[in-house]
């Protein structure tokens, strides 16, 4: 049995400790918005933070989570909660698929950088693919999450 | 497409006495209310998409499938907007397949050009009822009477909401005589609602075909041949009933039809982790069949040649050979494009749980009758037997469309008795596709000392779409050919020949089809003969376009060489063509009429050590009337980032008979920090809609290139540029 914290909820489960984390989540405790794309870590769908630290969860085995915090989009930190927001705002969404892995992307950056610039912004979220090609709207979201940061204050 | 079929008043009353205390005016819960009833033999009309609650809630009924084109948003808020409903109090359900929605097969840009007036009339029929309902209980005239964001107002002041009127509303005869509202009151048409779906889409709470889950549901995958139609000649399941987890091994049949399953061998498990290791510990022997030749290079060599030779003409006006014999300047030029795979972020996949007698399934569909006749055909169910449940699709642009992997999952249902998700590994995705068609294409024009067309040969060899319908075709017809030999050019001698190419894979329809391929040779050609001519490339297309159409086409659906001339002016406007740029940029242009639509980019590039930066894309639409702007400029800004990946990148080669490329790391697509800045125009039009998901994407690449050629000098005629080392 493997003790898991996601998204500040402990969790017991099943599962080989080599198993990658994105089909802990999905298949066994059923947290369906963290997704698969490519597993080889070359699209970011299943990006998801561990201790804080942006991860790609189909690369991870269960085994290297064990005693960290995991959070997925599911989870509520402040900087994911405004980011959605100026998601829904700016309509970034076309299938949505990729979002998730978007979203997680975008708050492990202003987790870090308050202030992100366009080519930090291209830095952080180049890892991810939308195909639908929704770009320059995460782009004008992230931008807009900081504004909003700052009016919070 | 198929009619959505008519109501009698007779099957209106029947239908609604199925539901309790809801108006459901024609309904998809009946298939699951009460499966005997013969309602399902009769038809739901006027409204089967509506479904007001006694509490004023409204449940509007999607017919085509989600993948991103904002279907579910733009299809019911054109009834809300008829019906006058306050869009707050809206939730929009999925249809099944079934026939009685008329066609539901989301592709070719079709679902709001064709089903705009039935909407309309959807909307328009129940807010009619609903002033009926009204007015008999206050005992007035019904032209004394309106709809008012969910209410029914009368003259006098006094109002009631809609949900209070639902009891009276039900014993209210349809009426024969729609009125639709006047374009001026629109409040949700042509504007930005935004998706109906965008909360569920940031939370993680949206349910794509591969978060359906059903309890003690298995996982499988498939390992199939990596030759299109090879077979399994022996397989060895020991080390792949190791892995923890592996629960079943089997090989599983071809079904030989343009949808049906590839056959192989599949693993099913506890998880989809386990299924896609087991998959990877098979040992398979493989017969590749009569594919296992398949060779991209030596095809692309077949093809060329095919098309350096006389083929057969399909359309021809005036004499080309005369012209060319006498004209000023011959010029000749030969393009390449590969094949390319859809790739949507969501891998096909589906849930599927066949009992003794029926059979329900889950899939991210495009195309759920198609889905709903496979499954059907290969269980030997009855119609009604098998029902086939919409989810939202990861993206779909034209793979799910082909519902093969909805089949794969019903056979592995059937075999264990449990309910199965099928799920494709990217790599599966990759190989085993249904790919856009490669093509070479040649062309020949004659220019005259002004600098006029005064002929034109176009001859192209591709594998043809029909190959998947029919094995025998080899040939390009109908609609593969028009979007060449109708190209709205004002060219006296002008001559469309094709050429053989038998298809060595499955061949399918990606997001804009043949339009990428014509859209491309046509607008590189035309910018090669206007440099030829020593004339600016904007002045040779306008004049190149022709006469201006008549008032009455500009308004119609009828092609309009005046509207197609307006997105490239405003278009060039937009981008400042002509006027100067910063150092070292250069701008390139491209117009495209597909799917009924008026399209044109002008692309602005710089080149950093070799390799080629995209600044920005102006894109211009006419798209007649505008259900939902948003909707639209995302098309746009997404059919930019699509164009530019395949220009890019877009390139699926096989070798004896296999796939080469397998994953995102060597099939590519564009990023964050290669996406330019993208800017869209529409054009205000009283037209009727016409397509949107597609017509943005053929003109990104010809743009591109030709601005390239702007830039350097050189022309480059086949696609990907990462084969010249650009990006």
């Amino acid at each position: 049995m493997i003790t898991l914290v996601v998204n500040k909820k402990k969790h017991n489960l099943d599962a080989s400790p080599d198993m990658p984390l994105l089909w802990a989540l999905r298949d066994t405790l059923g947290l369906t918005g963290t997704k698969y794309g490519c597993g080889v870590g070359a699209c970011g769908a299943c990006k998801i933070l561990v201790n804080d630290e942006v991860t790609y969860s189909c690369l991870t085995p269960v085994s290297a989570a064990v005693g960290k915090e995991i959070t997925t989009v599911e989870g509520a930190t402040p900087n994911l909660q405004l980011l959605q927001i100026a998601w829904i705002e700016f309509n970034v969404p076309q299938c949505g698929f990729c979002q998730p892995g978007q979203l997680i992307a975008a708050t492990s950056l202003l987790n870090s950088n308050s202030n992100p610039t366009d080519e930090e912004i291209d830095d952080a979220m180049s890892g991810n693919i939308c195909r639908c090609g929704t770009y320059q709207r995460i782009k004008k979201a992230i931008h807009h999450t900081v504004e909003l940061k700052k009016q919070q204050k | 497409m198929s009619d959505i079929q008519n109501i009698s008043r007779r099957s209106f009353i029947k239908n609604i006495g199925l539901t309790s205390g809801a108006l459901i005016i024609g309904s998809h819960l009946s298939l699951f209310a009460n499966e005997t009833e013969s309602v399902l033999a009769g038809a739901f009309q006027p409204n089967l998409f509506v479904e007001l609650k006694p509490d004023g809630s409204l449940t509007l009924i999607a017919s085509r499938s989600e993948m991103g084109n904002g279907v579910r948003t733009s299809l019911t808020s054109v009834i809300a907007d008829e019906m006058e409903a306050d869009w707050n109090r809206v939730s929009v359900e999925q249809a099944i397949g079934h026939k009685k929605y008329g066609d539901q097969n989301t592709d070719g840009s079709r679902s709001v050009r064709y089903l705009y007036e039935t909407m309309r009339k959807m909307g328009a029929t129940t807010r009619m009822i609903l002033i009926s309902a009204a007015a008999q209980k206050w005992k007035v005239l019904e032209s004394e009477c309106h709809a008012e964001n969910h209410f029914i107002v009368h003259k006098n002041g006094k109002k009631i909401g809609f949900g209070d009127l639902v009891e009276i509303a039900k014993t209210i005869e349809a009426p024969k005589d729609i009125i639709l509202k006047d374009p001026k009151d629109f409040k949700y048409i042509g504007k930005n609602l935004k998706s109906i779906d965008v909360e569920k889409y940031v939370t993680g709470s949206a349910i794509f075909g591969l978060d359906f889950r059903l309890p003690n549901m298995k996982f499988a995958a498939i390992a199939r041949c990596p030759v299109t139609f090879g077979t399994v000649k022996s397989f060895d399941k020991t080390e792949a009933m190791k892995i923890p987890g592996v629960e079943a091994v089997f090989e599983i049949e071809r079904i030989e039809t343009p949808f049906g399953a590839l056959g192989g061998v599949a693993v099913v498990a506890s998880n989809t982790w386990a299924a896609f290791k087991g998959k990877e510990a098979l040992i398979i022997e493989w017969d590749n069949g009569k594919n296992g030749s398949y060779d991209s290079v030596k095809y692309m060599e077949m093809l060329t040649e095919n098309v350096h030779k006389p083929g057969v003409v399909s359309k021809t006006r005036g004499n080309i050979e005369a012209a060319f014999s006498a004209s000023a300047k011959v010029i000749e030029s030969t393009y390449q494009l590969p094949h390319l795979s859809h790739a949507p972020m969501e891998v096909p996949n589906t849930v599927a749980w066949v009992k003794e007698n029926s059979c329900e399934v889950w899939c991210p569909t495009q195309n759920p009758q198609a889905a709903h006749e496979e499954v059907k055909n290969y269980l030997g169910f009855d119609d009604e037997k098998v029902i086939i449940n919409v989810t939202l699709l990861g993206g779909g642009f034209g793979r799910k469309s082909k519902p093969d992997y909805v089949v794969e999952a019903a056979i592995i249902s059937k075999a264990i008795k449990a309910p199965v998700q099928v799920v494709w590994t990217r790599e599966d995705e990759t190989q085993h596709g249904y790919y856009h068609t490669v093509s070479a294409q040649y062309m020949k024009a004659s220019l005259d000392e002004k600098g006029n067309v005064t002929g034109w040969l176009h001859r192209f060899a591709f594998p043809p779409i029909k190959s998947t319908f029919d094995p025998t075709a080899d040939y390009p017809n109908g609609w593969e050919i028009t979007s060449a030999s109708e190209v709205p050019f004002d060219i006296k001698n002008f001559q469309i020949e094709v050429g053989q190419a038998p298809a060595m894979v499955r061949i399918g329809w990606l997001r804009s089809v043949i339009n990428i391929p014509h859209g491309f040779s046509i607008n590189v050609f035309t910018d090669e003969l206007a440099h030829a001519a020593n004339q600016d490339p904007l002045a040779f297309n306008l004049k190149l376009l022709g006469e201006d159409s008549t008032p009455e086409d500009n308004k119609s659906n009828k092609f309009s060489a005046t509207r197609l001339k307006n997105v490239l002016k405003k278009a060039a406007g937009n981008a400042g063509w002509g006027k100067p740029l910063p150092e070292g940029h250069a701008q390139g242009l491209a117009v495209h009429y597909s799917f009924m639509s008026y399209v044109a980019s002008v692309v602005e590039v710089s080149m950093v050590e070799g390799i080629v930066k995209i600044h920005k894309i102006n894109t211009v639409i006419d798209c007649g009337i505008v259900v939902n702007k948003n909707t639209v400029i995302a098309q746009m800004e997404g059919a930019a980032i699509f164009g530019m990946s395949l220009a890019f990148y877009g390139k699926i080669t096989a070798k004896d008979g296999a796939i080469e490329q397998s994953n995102f790391g060597d099939y590519r697509m564009v990023r964050m920090n290669e996406a330019p800045k993208i800017e869209v125009e529409i054009v205000e039009s009283t037209a009727p809609p016409t397509g949107v998901g597609e017509p943005g994407v053929p003109v990104i690449a010809p743009a591109i290139v030709n601005a390239i050629f702007k830039l350097t000098g050189k022309r480059y005629r086949n696609l990907p540029l990462s084969d010249y080392e650009l990006v």
